[in-house]
């Protein structure tokens, strides 16, 4: 688009303080998990006197980008940019998968109720576990649940309900 | 030399561009004005979870739509934004399948119009992820995973509705027999879609054809449903040409921006 724009890696790229900075912004949705861990975030630094950042988007039908992008804005303003010196890009190539999550976003969904999403590539035999009582005996309820990237699980042994974060 | 070159291709890159204006838009509009049918169920589907998986579809879509109008906008080069492109155009200029804008019905009738148009929305998606357009395929890369999680849950309840009761099966037969008519419009090919499909840019509908064919037979057959012998086809959606439908459903969804322009809340 212009000469300032990252390119389509899947790495957060620029000096650690900026990349810091906003990789540390939360989920809206799931506060424990950062935008870095969820690998939302594509790229962020420093050009000349701009702050430029690079998100892409979970869930086309997910309403956090939203929020994120404010929140980005929010943070990059209190560390002294001025509202006309950030730029912030949406990226849609390649598109987000739960690949992209970090082995710490993972461990944190989970440690919130969240079954994580199966990683078929690392982990062929990986099923689905209640994260409450760690048992593999669970059935899914719907495929879709409260919001666009979880599903709806409830476990046989232990009986709760439960999110399944989806894999795409 | 050198600049009659330059001079042709940039025309070239020119006309594919306002070409693929026209494209990304009339997907756009399918995604779009299909979420506003489908967002009409909220609180009223049948149980919760449902409710919920109609939501989170409409959701979807209506995402999708605003990636691909937020594109055709920098595309047209006119200044227009996603908001701009959906409320402030009128049903003459809404080039969307007429299949997307026809009302709901009961929950059968809702579910076959989305299984129908679910598994053009996987076949589509799924070829344009080869799209030499590096947004558009992008955006396609996104939309496949997504559209074969909606495939998977109308498919199942085509399955469940057909197989289910007397009832069900009968009112599920009577929307295919109702639906059927508008789904030749998907796979018309016109000039756009061949000159794009020749630059690599887009896929000519034709060709995506026989797999939904198969894809659909397959689950009706199963279903235990009846693929109308009536080859009467309707179409017209994609030169702006619509069912009375489409003009009521637009009154409803831009009122408010009509009447307060710019509006936030």
């Amino acid at each position: 688009m212009d000469a300032t724009r990252l390119s389509g890696d899947a790495v957060v790229t620029g000096p650690p303080i900026i990349k810091d900075l906003v990789g540390a912004v939360p989920d809206p949705e799931l506060p424990w998990v950062t935008i870095a861990e969820l690998g939302v975030l594509r790229g962020a630094r420093i050009s000349g006197e701009r702050a430029v950042v690079e998100v892409t988007p979970t869930w086309s039908g997910c309403p956090a980008i939203d929020a994120i992008t404010d929140s980005i804005r929010a943070v990059l303003t209190e560390a002294g940019f001025g509202l006309e010196q950030i730029e912030i890009h949406t990226t849609y190539s390649p598109a987000w998968t739960t690949d992209d999550i970090t082995h710490d976003g993972l461990r944190k969904l989970a440690q919130a109720g969240i079954a994580p999403p199966r990683r078929p590539a690392e982990d062929p035999q990986g099923a689905t576990r209640c994260p409450l009582c760690d048992s593999s005996g669970v059935r899914p309820v719907s495929e879709f649940g409260a919001t666009p990237c979880k599903a709806l699980m409830v476990c046989n042994a232990c009986l709760e309900p439960f999110d399944r974060f989806k894999e795409l | 030399m050198t600049s009659r070159s330059e001079t042709a291709t940039s025309c070239h890159r020119e006309e594919h561009r306002q070409l693929l204006f026209r494209y990304v838009l009339a997907h756009a509009d399918d995604n779009l004005i299909l979420a506003q049918r489908l967002s009409g169920w909220i609180s009223r589907a049948p149980d919760l979870e449902e409710d919920i998986a109609m939501a989170n579809i409409a959701l979807d879509l209506l995402g999708r739509a605003r990636m691909l109008l937020d594109y055709a906008g920098q595309l047209e080069g006119r200044d227009r934004s996603e908001d701009d492109l959906a409320m402030f155009r009128s049903e003459r200029e809404f080039t969307n399948l007429l299949l997307v804008e026809q009302p709901n019905g009961d929950f059968a009738h809702t579910m076959v119009r989305q299984f129908l148009y679910d598994a053009y929305q996987t076949a589509l998606w799924k070829s344009l992820c080869g799209s030499a357009d590096a947004t558009l395929a992008g955006i396609a890369g996104k939309a496949i995973k997504e559209a074969r999680y909606h495939l998977r849950h109308s498919g199942t309840w085509l399955l469940r509705l057909g197989r289910g009761t007397e009832e069900s099966h009968r009112r599920t037969q009577r929307a295919l027999e109702g639906l059927w008519r508008f789904t030749a419009e998907m796979f018309e090919t016109s000039e756009t879609d061949r000159k794009l499909a020749g630059a690599g840019l887009g896929v000519e509908p034709a060709g995506l054809q026989p797999g939904w064919e198969r894809g659909v037979e397959k689950v009706f057959c199963e279903a235990g449903l009846q693929i109308p012998n009536d080859r009467f086809a309707r179409s017209g959606g994609r030169s702006g040409f619509h069912t009375e439908h489409l003009g009521l459903m637009l009154a409803e969804m831009q009122w408010m921006q009509r009447a307060y322009p710019g509006m936030q809340w």
